[in-house]
């Protein structure tokens, strides 16, 4: 079996169900924010704790990414154009990431959608790392 | 005390092999010189700043080392803006009578690569491919549209506009018009905005010699007049470059924030507006910002395109030198090429892309990362 990490452990935690997204939510006035931050960006508080992220969210916008990043980008060696948009959990925040579909006429916003996690690249030793994306929800 | 705009320079915008950025920013300054008739020994101050182009405070090496104080100015997209609220509070206040600001950058080709750890995110953004501008806008550009009923077909249009408008300005990097069918075959750089509704990374440089009011006539017949310049960062809840994470509520925009502060500091209102230049890093923000900023409402940008409203001829010019997707974007120098072109408007001075009737108000607004907004409005 192949060794497989995460991309930064402290975008994730390890729920029953798996790695689920965290971020920090404001103590006093329960503002979330994504990734995890030491100080709440509406009230200025520095009163946040750990805060699991739904798993499902609406699709908010969209786009697709066409054309190779430069660097840091750390994709595979062989370019393959990525959906990217915003997707909305509720009661939570809207969290930016890569979207497994890649085809515009085959998103809407609005669209019902998923955590995953998905191979990005691998490490020198071999180790597939992993990120977090977000699918169509079946 | 009041401040007026009496000298102007640009050096064209574009790709200049074997011109270093600074050697666009002194040559902006020399001719901004000539245009007030003054010399570099009378210039009390200067401020100013490039991206990724040097210390614009070494220009005094080829300038003249006058000791004169040179203040940088390191603030992305609102380098010009914010160098323009510094001289004009220097001369507002009274310490100064005469300064310029300058600003000048030379880019690499492609689109910027910003480092997130300059912006605390972590590297992980970049990593994963979300560090693009481009990423941006069209998620901007896509929400925008479906949120005020906007087809995608009005994108192209303003494209067109923008490559027109820049074949009359020889100051401008593209100057070959383009049509509808050309931009929208360009290559799909992020869905719906393509290669050609896009701006570039560039080159060039602007300078801006300011006085006080009262005394602009020594230097010009034709003083035009810094009524305000205002800029703004972001609210919570706003929607902007370079964020992992959005709110769920939504705010106004800086850009709606220093508009609003731009016009009630100016005592105008944006009906009162002649002409415009507003960021337009695509397709999609000119369309946003013209709402964001006031001078029309949101929703009404397709009938203003489909009107020729916002072409130089209409009832209100937008983007008159092309914007920044005709001349790029150096962005040390971007903001402060839009007020050179309100300056040259406002003088009656604009050659073939002059705007007709004698505009006497003139609006500017900039955009970019990590969500900062500069306007300013200026009067003959
Ligand atoms: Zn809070």
């Amino acid at each position: 079996m192949t060794k497989s990490r995460l991309i930064d452990d402290g975008l994730f935690i390890q729920a029953d169900d798996g790695p689920r997204l965290v971020g920090s939510s404001c103590r006093s006035c329960g503002t979330t924010t994504f990734p995890r931050q030491e100080s709440c960006p509406k009230c200025t508080r520095v009163d946040m704790a750990d805060s699991i992220l739904p798993r499902r969210g609406t699709l908010w916008s969209f786009t697709v990414q066409g054309f190779r990043p430069k660097p840091p980008y750390a994709g595979p060696a062989e370019f393959v154009p990525y959906g990217v948009g915003y997707v909305e959990l509720p009661g939570a925040v809207l969290v930016e990431a890569v979207l497994t579909e890649n085809d515009p006429e085959r998103l809407h916003i609005g669209d019902e959608m998923e955590l995953v996690l998905r191979p990005l690249r691998r490490d020198p030793d071999g180790t597939e790392v992993l990120t977090f994306a977000f699918a169509p929800a079946r | 005390m009041d401040v007026a705009i009496v000298g102007i320079g640009i050096h064209p915008f574009g790709r200049h092999e074997g011109v270093s950025g600074r050697q666009q920013g002194a040559y902006a300054v020399r001719e901004a010189l000539k245009d007030a008739g003054v010399s570099w020994a009378d210039i009390q101050f200067a401020v100013g700043g490039s991206h990724s182009a040097g210390d614009a405070d070494s220009l005094v090496s080829d300038l003249g080392l006058t000791a004169l104080p040179f203040v940088n100015v390191y603030n992305g997209c609102a380098t010009g803006g914010s160098s323009l609220i510094m001289a004009d509070t220097l001369i507002r206040s009274g310490a100064h009578d005469l300064g310029i600001v300058v600003g000048f950058d030379k880019h690499p080709r492609g689109a910027f690569d910003t480092d997130p750890a300059t912006l605390g995110i972590g590297s992980w953004y970049g990593e994963t491919g979300l560090m693009l501008t481009t990423q941006f806008f069209a998620l901007k550009a896509q929400r925008y549209l479906h949120d005020h009923g906007i087809s995608r077909s009005a994108l192209a249009k303003v494209a067109v506009k923008a490559y027109y408008n820049g074949s009359l300005n020889p100051n401008a990097w593209r100057r070959l018009p383009l049509g509808e069918e050309e931009v929208n075959a360009s290559v799909m750089l992020s869905h719906p905005l393509t290669q050609y509704m896009f701006c570039s990374p560039g080159e060039g440089g602007v300078a801006l010699v300011l006085c006080r009011a009262d005394r602009a006539r020594k230097y010009t017949d034709k003083p035009v007049y810094l009524r305000s310049a205002e800029l703004r960062s972001r609210l919570f809840g706003s929607f902007e470059v370079f964020s992992p994470w959005l709110a769920v509520e939504r705010a106004e925009s800086p850009s709606e924030q220093a508009s609003r502060a731009a016009f009630e500091a100016a005592g105008i209102g944006p009906a009162e507006v002649d002409l415009a230049q507003v960021q337009d890093t695509d397709c999609g923000t000119e369309i946003s910002h013209l709402a964001e900023c006031g001078l029309c409402k949101h929703g009404e940008q397709e009938e203003l395109l489909r009107t020729g409203a916002t072409s130089i001829g209409g009832s209100l010019p937008v983007n008159t030198d092309g914007g920044c997707i005709a001349n790029g974007e150096p962005i040390g120098a971007s903001g402060l090429r839009q007020i050179h072109e309100n300056v040259s408007q406002l003088r009656g001075a604009a050659g073939a892309r002059q705007v007709p009737g004698e505009p006497k108000v003139a609006f500017s607004h900039v955009y970019g990362a990590p969500g900062v907004s500069a306007c300013t409005v200026i009067t003959t």
